[in-house]
Formats: C-alpha cells, sequence, structure tokens
C-alpha cells in the first residue's frame, strides 16, 4: 500500500508514548530534572537526524513486532526503565490512541493536523533546549514538504495502510470507556451528528438540472444524523490552530492510564496474523530495523544510581499481575531488552547490527541467515 | 422498507477498502458468493438460499513460483462474461484471476514492482468484465490492463494498455442494464475525480472525459448510459456517459462514500460511506426528456462502524449485503 506511511505512524505513536510517560512521571512524583532529562533524551533520540533519514524513505509499513521493537529501545533511550508488562501497557496505549485519531479523522488529511497536534506538545515540552528543537523544527519542513503536496486520494491511502496496521486491535482504555468514545466491546464510538469535514456538505440535498446546467429542482431527504456545517480548516504549516482536538494530550495526573485485557480474548478468533516469522522476507525487514536502530543511540547510564523504573500501573503488585494473566494472543513477541539484562542485550543487539553491516547483501544461503538472526533475536 | 436479516459471519473482519464486498448470484444452484478482503487474503462464502448451508475459503496473494509473499490485496470481484465467470484480485503484486468458486487459479499477471519502493505505491485496483470477452483491471499509475478472456482455459491475454489517467485508478464500471442499445460500455475513474467512458472492442475507444474536481471518485456504476459516481466528499454525481451532461447532484453522505450499486432491474441505487450509513435510492431515467428523477427511499446505520462494500444480492434489489472495516460479518437486509 502506501510507502509513506511510517513517519506519520512513528512520529505520532512516539507522541502519544511521550504523553504518557509525562503523564507517570508526574504521578509518581520524580524530581522534576530527572523527568526533565527522560523526555529530552527520548525526543533527541526520537528525532536523531540519521534515524529520521531512514524513516522518511518510500518503504512499507513495518510489522507490528517489528515497530514494538523501536518503540522498546526509544523508550529505553534514557535513564528511564520499564518492566515489560509496564512497556506492553505503554504500547497497548500509544496503539488504540492512534488507532481513535485515525478513525475518527473527519478527512483522511486530517491525519496530518493530528500529526501536527502531536509535533507541537513535543515542541512545547523542549522549548527550553535550543538544540533538540531545532531538530523539531527541521522535522516540521520535512513532514510539510513530504505531505502537503499528497493528494486526498494519497491520504487515504495512506489511512488504509494505517488502518490494516490497526485491524482487530480492540483493547479496551480506561480513560476511553470513560468519556464515552469506546465501548465496553473495546470498538471505538462512531458519531453520526457533529461538524461535517471541511469540504463536505451536510447530507440531505437532492439537486436536479436541465440538459443546459440549470437547476431545475431540489429535494430534501432525511440524513439519518444530526449534522451541522464543517469547522474553519486546520493549519498546515509550522505554527498554526490545527481546529481538530485530535492528537492533543489527553491525559493528565488526574486521569490514569489503564487498560482492560479481560474479554479481548473473545477477539483471538478473528485474530489474523499478517506478518507471520518465520519468513524470509522478514530478513530485509531486520535490514531496515538495523539500520534504523544504528540511529538510535542509547544514552550511557553514567551513573547507576541516577537510573529509575517507571510503573504504567497503580502498584508493583498490578504489574506482577499484568505479566502473567496477559492473553497469548497480545503478546507482541518481541525483543525484551528488560533491565537488568540491558547491558548484555545491548551487546548482542550492536553484534548482530555488527554482523549485518560487515556481511551486507544478499547471497543464495542468506535466507537461512535471516532465520538464524531471528532465533537470535527471539532468544534474546 | 427494508429488514436486517441473520447476518454471516466471516473468518476475519474487512478491510478499509473502497468497494469491500463482491457477490455472485448462481440461480441454478440456489447459492450467492460473497468475498471480502482481508488485508492479505480474500474470504469467500458459498451461502445456500434456504439459509441453513454455508462453506468458507480463504484465498491468499501468493504468485506462483515464489516461496512467500506478503502483498496486500486491494480488491476481489466477480466478472460475469456470457460465457464464464472469474474472481479477479488484485494486489500489490499483480493480478490473479480464479475460477468464481476460488478453486484454481487461471492466470497470474505481475505489475512491474521496482527493487526498491518508491513514493508511488504500486497497486491494482479497479475490476470489471466488459462486453463479450474483457476483463479490465485499474492499476495504481493510471493505466488499466484489458484482458482477453477465452471462454474456456487459461489461455487469457493482455489485449491492449490504455493510458489515459494520470492519477491512479479507483474503480471501473460497466454498463449493467443488459441493454445492447448503449454505445458506452465501460467507465473508469481516478483518485482526481476524473472519468473516462469507453466503448470496448479490439481497440478500446475514449467516447468522453469528465473533469473530476480535485476529489477522489471512490465508486462509480453505469446504467443506461448513465454514470453515477461516489466522492470522498460525500457527494453523488449522476452524469450522462456520452455527453458528460450532469444531471444532478447529492449531498449524500457526511463521510467518504465507499461503495456504490445499482440494481438494473428496478434502477434501485445502494449507496455506502465512512458515516455508518447505506442508503437507498431510486432512479428513473426518461430518454424522451433526457432527464432523470432521483427520489431518496430509506436509511440504514450499522452503528459504529465505517462501512466499507454494500452489494445488492440480485438485479431487483430486493437483498443488499453490507461489511464494514474491523467488522467479520456480512450483514443482510432484504425487502420487508
Amino acid at each position: 500500500m502506501s510507502s509513506s506511511t511510517l513517519p506519520l505512524l512513528f512520529i505520532n505513536l512516539g507522541g502519544e508514548m511521550l504523553y504518557i510517560l509525562d503523564q507517570r512521571l508526574r504521578a509518581q512524583n520524580i524530581p522534576a530534572d530527572k523527568a526533565k532529562k527522560v523526555m529530552n533524551d527520548i525526543i533527541t533520540t526520537m528525532f536523531n537526524k540519521k534515524f529520521l533519514e531512514e524513516l522518511f524513505k518510500p518503504q512499507e509499513l513495518y510489522s507490528k513486532k517489528a515497530l514494538r521493537t523501536v518503540f522498546d529501545r526509544l523508550a529505553h533511550a534514557s535513564i528511564m526503565r520499564l518492566n515489560q508488562a509496564s512497556m506492553d501497557k505503554l504500547y497497548d496505549l500509544m496503539t488504540m490512541a492512534f488507532k481513535y485519531q485515525v478513525l475518527l479523522c473527519p478527512r483522511p488529511k486530517d491525519i496530518l493536523l493530528v500529526s501536527f497536534n502531536h509535533m507541537d506538545a513535543i515542541k512545547d515540552f523542549v522549548k527550553d533546549t535550543p538544540s533538540i528543537l531545532s531538530q523539531v523544527d527541521e522535522t516540521y519542513q520535512q513532514l510539510i514538504e513530504m505531505y502537503t503536496p499528497l493528494s486526498s486520494g494519497e491520504f487515504q491511502l495512506i489511512r488504509q495502510t494505517l488502518l490494516i496496521f490497526f485491524q482487530d486491535m480492540h483493547i479496551r482504555v480506561s480513560i476511553f470507556l470513560k468519556d464515552k468514545v469506546q465501548n465496553s466491546n473495546g470498538r471505538f464510538v462512531l458519531p453520526t451528528s457533529g461538524p461535517v469535514p471541511y469540504g463536505t456538505q451536510v447530507p440531505g440535498l437532492i439537486r436536479v438540472f436541465s440538459c443546459a446546467g440549470e437547476e431545475v429542482s431540489r429535494l430534501q431527504f432525511t440524513n439519518g444524523g444530526n449534522y451541522t456545517a464543517a469547522l474553519r480548516e486546520g493549519s498546515f504549516e509550522i505554527f498554526g490552530d490545527r481546529v481538530t482536538k485530535l492528537g492533543t494530550n489527553m491525559y493528565s495526573v488526574s486521569r490514569p492510564v489503564e487498560t482492560h485485557m479481560s474479554g479481548t480474548s473473545k477477539n483471538s478468533a478473528q485474530h489474523t496474523k499478517v506478518n507471520t516469522a518465520p519468513n524470509p522476507l522478514a530478513k530485509e525487514e531486520l535490514n531496515l530495523l538495523a539500520k534504523l536502530m544504528g540511529g538510535l543511540e542509547v544514552q550511557k547510564t553514567g551513573n547507576a544510581d541516577s537510573g529509575f523504573r517507571v510503573n504504567l500501573f497503580a502498584t508493583d503488585e498490578e504489574e506482577q499481575e499484568a505479566l502473567i494473566s496477559r492473553p497469548d494472543e497480545l503478546s507482541y513477541g518481541v525483543i525484551n531488552i528488560q533491565a537488568t539484562k540491558d547491558q548484555q542485550a545491548n551487546a548482542e543487539l550492536a553484534k548482530i547490527m555488527g554482523e549485518f553491516t560487515e556481511s551486507g547483501d544478499q547471497s543464495p544461503c542468506s535466507s537461512s541467515k535471516g532465520d538464524d538472526l531471528l532465533a537470535m533475536m527471539d532468544g534474546l | 422498507m427494508y429488514h436486517k436479516e441473520k447476518s454471516i459471519q466471516i473468518k476475519n473482519s474487512a478491510s478499509s477498502l473502497y468497494n469491500n464486498l463482491s457477490v455472485q448470484r448462481i440461480a441454478p444452484r440456489h447459492l450467492t458468493y460473497f468475498t471480502v478482503v482481508h488485508a492479505n487474503v480474500v474470504n469467500m462464502v458459498s451461502a445456500s438460499w434456504d439459509g441453513l448451508n454455508y462453506s468458507h475459503r480463504q484465498l491468499q496473494s501468493k504468485e506462483p513460483n515464489v516461496a512467500t509473499s506478503t502483498s496486500l490485496i486491494m480488491q476481489a470481484a466477480f466478472c460475469v462474461l456470457p460465457s464464464r465467470d472469474l474472481l479477479v484480485v488484485t494486489s500489490q503484486k499483480g493480478i490473479q484471476m480464479y475460477e468464481s468458486d476460488g478453486s484454481i487459479m487461471v492466470y497470474w499477471h505481475a505489475l512491474d514492482t521496482p527493487e526498491t519502493p518508491t513514493a508511488q505505491a504500486i497497486f491494482g485496483r479497479g475490476i470489471s468484465a466488459v462486453g463479450q470477452n474483457y476483463i479490465c483491471v485499474g492499476v495504481s499509475s493510471g493505466s488499466i490492463l484489458v484482458f482477453d478472456v477465452p471462454s474456456k482455459g487459461s489461455n487469457i491475454t493482455l489485449s491492449e494498455v490504455l493510458e489515459e489517467h494520470n492519477e491512479s485508478i479507483t474503480d471501473l464500471a460497466s454498463e449493467c442494464s443488459g441493454s445492447q442499445e448503449c454505445i458506452a460500455d465501460l467507465v473508469s475513474a481516478d483518485d482526481g475525480g476524473n472519468l473516462y467512458v469507453w466503448k470496448s472492442g479490439e481497440e478500446f475507444q475514449i467516447l468522453n472525459k469528465i473533469a473530476g474536481f480535485d476529489m477522489t471518485c471512490s465508486s462509480v456504476k453505469l446504467w443506461k448510459g448513465t454514470v453515477v459516481a461516489g466522492y470522498g466528499t460525500g457527494q453523488i454525481r449522476i452524469y450522462e456517459a456520452v455527453t458528460g451532461i450532469l444531471h444532478a447532484e447529492i449531498t449524500a453522505h457526511a463521510r467518504w462514500i465507499y461503495s456504490l450499486d445499482i440494481a438494473p432491474f428496478s434502477g434501485l441505487l445502494l449507496s455506502a460511506a465512512e458515516d455508518s450509513l447505506v442508503r437507498v435510492w431510486h432512479l428513473t431515467l426518461t430518454p424522451e426528456t433526457n432527464s432523470v428523477e432521483v427520489a431518496h427511499l430509506h436509511n440504514e446505520c450499522v452503528t459504529d462502524t465505517q462501512i466499507c462494500g454494500a452489494k445488492f444480492c440480485d438485479g431487483d434489489g430486493y437483498a443488499f449485503a453490507v461489511t464494514g472495516y474491523d467488522l467479520s460479518e456480512i450483514i443482510r437486509y432484504t425487502q420487508t
């Protein structure tokens, strides 16, 4: 499908991740200087020039597994640590939030406005740090350059590609349930009321014309909804009012971030894994991943004492429980870069990447090498 | 006017793709076939008319001679020709044609895909049987491939490539009234909303071009020389095919239209969009005055669902079926 989807997926998911981490850092009363360091480190890594260069190249979307690996890495770009259960929950929240935004976008082109909302918030997180700020500004330019020339049909193709990525995900998010934007079966509420998208008229009129082009009759019909006229168009420039609220920060210290695991097993029968490993094509994906990861330089933890763990759950016991009770079909099956093994895991990963760049290219037995690599990564 | 019937469960949920439902009625065997696309799989269901028997089959977008591939499918549609029926499936890699029960693949056409991906996506989209022996398939580049299909066997050949559209093809439709009098027998639509009207033959001829207004036409039908087109703005426009005269304009939906269908014997029109609504209209054509009348008859709301496919199950429009993104069922409605 669209080969221009990955940057939007990454930036929006990254934005959601930052909203959630910011909320958790505050909820856990992490000292302001440490919290700021974490946010700055992650944002610096996210907007690393080499990394973004790779990201913006035309390419197919990564599998869920591969993308999750990238975010695992990103979340650990600083002194903060997350246990697997917390990382799983973080990823669930990020993906469901962006799925919601993509579905509710009035026009496909509005996905770009959602992306700008995330970018605007990220810019605000780093407004005191000029070096990171300039990286963020450059990324605005790249987004504008790449996406503003696209037609509405091309945006719809991007949206359809994203919807395939999010297909069949119905994890219930507490904040969505409370706000009544998600039903108890995990499906989002799609209202048949409110403003129509920019460029669309409120439905209800049939106009008939003569062969000469004059209107000869107008008939109205009941549209079955409660629509109002479109709002003004949001801004597609570096600065401006985006108009849409989709993509803005919906969390605050008082609104907790919970997900419900139960009840989702009903959907397991319909859970088709589109990209199942092992698969020789995954080797290509690993190639790309290795190149991307090469750009994700992990912060060296100079002082062991400065590191701390963030919990996405209310208590450690809850986190433990969540790890044990997570349904199989919802496991992401990725490399687990866990706190204690991080040094070793980094070494392994570095070795893999080194191996890859050394040997470099396609040889007849490269498919078996791909299998080995997958096995190695799974074993970490 | 219509009431909901028992839904048909399918093995996977429908993906958000234009015209993501195809229906074929097999009258002699009292069966109806349905196809719904999910990512790289086509879900086929064969349903008996008495509602007692359902059988399922899944087709994957695998090219022959290649070990594995994950190629996303853009569309699957039944093509009914006088001599035979085929099921055509388009994907990012190429075009597959199967016997209409999905049992055997009879033809494969690869699309030119470059080594490294380019900014322009590559895929096939837009499928229609045309005339006596042609099947036309649209491509993301704007080309339309015309295949010549013999009355049996797999000796299908690429007869012509029509290079008129500059934007990605979204949908193709052939004249469905069964009337021999219509000159135009194919209409093609693209991402810019441009419509081309064709006459089929050894060399296809352009009869007319109807310019778009920079908005995707996602679904198009051709009936009694009249083009009915649905757009991303939620509008439906009705044109006279050969002259391009705009007969009517309807502000039909609050979101992107994903599917249109016409019941050729009754003139019923079905429209479905991401706004969760399916609407039934009636078209009356008066050739003497060259006028069209449009009446709105019925609405169905599929709560919390972005509809991606809607088709009548028979030529009179007595029943219709609907699919939606993330929904693992085919919802059916019949006239009360």
